[in-house]
């Protein structure tokens, strides 16, 4: 299958390590990965702030740059969520329906949504032996109800011991501008799921956003945890010895 | 219509002194953020309440099916708001009420001051005071020489607090018999922090207040436009003595709690008590319907109050808002309420809802409003929990919208619209974003010592106060493939 990787602002500049796992990952499966130069940012960051009409811009530009494309994957639950879920309200607040008609044409999956739904496997020949917790972002769960996809992804990976983190579903305290605008209570907020986080004794914090993992690795390393951050696709990539 | 009425008019009555202006969000939630014992006393009760939530609406099967009735119910009865309201207004004053209508909180306070003056009482008790609490009438009754006892065991803790916690504070016991033993007139000096010893110290106080009172003012939480009925629900029976005792009772009810007839009731009487407080029925379900000669109160009036719910009832989104049947919920499941309580999102709506109903009511020109919708990541709980389906983020994200554009055009730009701006800009243009891509990859590295950035400048600030950022890597994700050999950037395999 031939998949346009969208890979998000936010992972571009901070974290291709995670595309390039998506696209490592996609081709060890057997598809092939094209990346659309023209993409830039979905638009959700201006969206959520109450810049409307930049974000509407934004959305039109990533309308263009994805135009044609039949199957779009992302390592980003909340950017496909943008897509999926706010294009139609930013088309409405910005009255220009071409946004919204072209995120109907549009097939944005989340990549655990691709794997599981699209691809059919949850198994995709991963080693990874370390012992890893899983954070289900509120984006990923609430937004696009990704349910347990990650979460049978990871079990299938051999040597990857998943131990279950307490009050997984609240909200790591990130929402985008609201860790700065507010950033008492975000702090507050990350400071009880790095509490959850340390208290499994996992070396590694799982998740389908990087912003959230931003969030929750930026307060494990403020504080010298030695826990590390790693977004699904980076595990999944990794292969074992043979 | 009926006008106010000859007491309605009372000279200089409804303006109580003017309190100070709230702080922002984020400055208000400081003090409640270091405050051990109230993160305590909100940490377990919110877990509870969620607890209880859970359980009682995973006991119905078709809890989902009545929670999309509660949502249609409520947008038909607010679409057809004006019928239904006359219809209402018919009804109480063909079974021996007075109906009075309030466009605003300073007209509500006048109407009710007078109402009460007119009795010659010089003490009010009130349960359900929400309403009330919204037109600031504590002050205005105060400002005339009439005091207000609260009912509500919550409130009575509330309202003796040396500082205004709100009654979502959960206090301990022991704190609450040192408010008991400073302010509850009658409370035993050797009065213990046994809870069953605080009730009934609180008991033996608002039993004689019950049998003396002259008048009463209650909020509703429905009113039933086809029979002219109020309806009040509450856990302790209080409420239900402020309704039959005293000789005069005077409702104040926000104009978008009518629903057209009790088929309607039936399902709210559902979805709210298993989303309020857990529970299959609420203990006191009190229905009225205008006056009962020989029973009950002799005269009873109703003051509808608009106070912006018009307003908001014309905003094809933020109108959802208005479907907010009370049962808090979405207090319960929020993780900033769970860390703020309800102190900072000002007096009268709090939590999740609060934030995406006050804004609307009072406008977004005071920093304190313009705050709200802001306080929330957007994480979804409350929708997910609310039984009517009120899409809470969604009308957050729109009130937002509001705050930017009604500061867009300042004549001096705020740095953060000159940085949403400069963002927009950079990122809509591929050779823009690919330049401040390379640049600000070396700027940041150039912040950044052992792989981690430790202070941000600027906005970025209160980011770093408390978390690192990662360095960005030398390389981009989109440099990373326009280095790839050609036949694997999009060739076949």
């Amino acid at each position: 299958m031939r998949v346009a990787l969208f890979v998000a602002c936010f992972n571009d500049a901070l974290f291709p390590g995670t595309g390039r796992a998506v696209t490592g990952l996609l081709e060890r499966l057997g598809h092939e990965v094209v990346f659309p130069p023209g993409q830039g940012c979905c638009g959700q960051m201006h969206w959520t702030t109450g810049y409307h009409r930049e974000a509407a811009d934004l959305a039109r530009g990533f309308a263009a740059a994805f135009e044609g494309r039949e199957v779009v994957v992302t390592p980003s639950a909340s950017c496909a969520a943008t897509v999926r879920e706010a294009f139609p309200r930013i088309a409405r607040a910005a009255r220009d329906p071409a946004i919204a008609r072209a995120a109907e044409d549009l097939a944005v999956y989340e990549l655990s949504e691709f794997l599981v739904d699209v691809l059919g496997v949850t198994d995709v020949g991963a080693y990874f032996p370390h012992r890893v917790t899983y954070h289900p972002t509120c984006h990923s769960t609430r937004g696009l109800r990704v349910g347990d996809r990650p979460l049978r992804l990871l079990r299938a990976v051999r040597g990857l011991e998943l131990v279950e983190l307490p009050a997984a579903g609240e909200c790591c305290g990130f929402g985008g501008t609201f860790a700065l605008k507010n950033a008492d209570v975000s702090v507050a907020m990350v400071a009880d799921k790095v509490r959850h986080v340390r208290g499994t004794s996992a070396d590694v914090v799982c998740s389908v956003d990087n912003s959230c993992l931003t969030h929750i690795g930026g307060a494990l390393s403020r504080l010298r945890s030695g826990v590390r951050v790693m977004h699904l696709a980076e595990i999944l990539a990794e292969t074992g010895p043979g | 219509m009926t006008p106010s009425g000859p007491a309605g008019r009372a000279p200089g009555a409804g303006d109580g002194p003017v309190p100070p202006p709230m702080p922002k969000f984020a400055t208000a939630a400081r003090d409640a953020l270091a405050d051990t014992r109230l993160r305590r006393g909100l940490r377990s009760a919110t877990e509870a309440g969620r607890a209880r939530q859970a359980g009682a609406a995973a006991e119905l099967d078709d809890w989902e099916a009545l929670r999309e009735a509660g949502r249609a119910i409520k947008d038909a009865a607010l679409l057809g708001l004006d019928v239904h309201l006359e219809e209402l207004e018919r009804a109480v004053t063909e079974a021996g009420g007075t109906v009075h209508w309030a466009a605003g909180a300073a007209e509500a306070r006048r109407v009710v001051t007078g109402l009460v003056r007119a009795t010659g009482e010089t003490g009010v008790l009130k349960v359900k005071p929400a309403a009330a609490r919204e037109i600031g009438l504590d002050a205005a009754l105060a400002a005339v020489g009439v005091t207000t006892h609260e009912t509500d065991l919550a409130e009575v803790i509330a309202g003796l607090g040396a500082v205004p916690d709100g009654p979502d504070a959960h206090p301990d016991p022991a704190r609450i018999r040192e408010l008991f033993l400073r302010g509850l007139p009658g409370a035993p000096p050797d009065l213990t922090d046994d809870p069953a010893d605080l009730v009934a110290a609180v008991r033996a106080d608002l039993r004689e207040r019950f049998l003396t009172a002259g008048v009463a003012v209650c909020g509703v939480d429905f009113m039933v436009a086809e029979t002219g009925t109020m309806v009040l629900l509450e856990s302790e029976g209080n409420g239900r003595m402020c309704l039959t005792l005293p000789g005069t009772l005077i409702a104040v009810a926000g104009i978008e709690t009518v629903v057209p007839s009790w088929t309607d009731l039936e399902v709210f009487l559902q979805l709210l008590p298993r989303s309020s407080a857990g529970e299959r029925m609420t203990p006191a379900v009190s229905t009225w319907t205008g006056i009962t000669p020989g029973d009950g109160p002799r005269a009873f009036h109703l003051v509808l109050l608009d106070n912006g719910r018009t307003k908001a009832l014309a905003d094809e989104i933020g109108r959802a808002a208005l479907r907010c049947i009370g049962c808090s919920a979405c207090l319960n499941v929020c993780p900033v309420y769970e860390r703020t309580g309800g102190v900072p999102y000002g007096p009268v709506h709090q939590g999740p809802i609060g934030a995406a109903l006050t804004p609307q009511l009072r406008g977004v020109k005071s920093a304190h409003h313009a705050s709200l919708p802001f306080a929330s990541t957007l994480c979804g709980a409350c929708a997910d929990v609310c039984p009517v389906k009120i899409d809470i983020p969604e009308i957050l994200v729109h009130l937002r919208g509001r705050v930017v554009e009604s500061r867009r055009h300042r004549p001096v730009p705020s740095p953060e619209l000159l940085m949403m701006r400069g963002a927009a800009w950079t990122l809509g243009d591929r050779r823009r974003y690919e330049t401040a891509l390379r640049r600000g990859t070396r700027w940041a590295r150039l912040l950044s010592r052992g792989g981690r950035i430790r202070r941000l400048p600027g906005l970025l600030g209160t980011w770093s106060d408390a978390r690192d950022l990662p360095a960005p890597p030398a390389e981009s994700f989109r440099f990373w493939w326009a280095g790839r050999p050609s036949r694997a950037r999009g060739g076949r395999p």
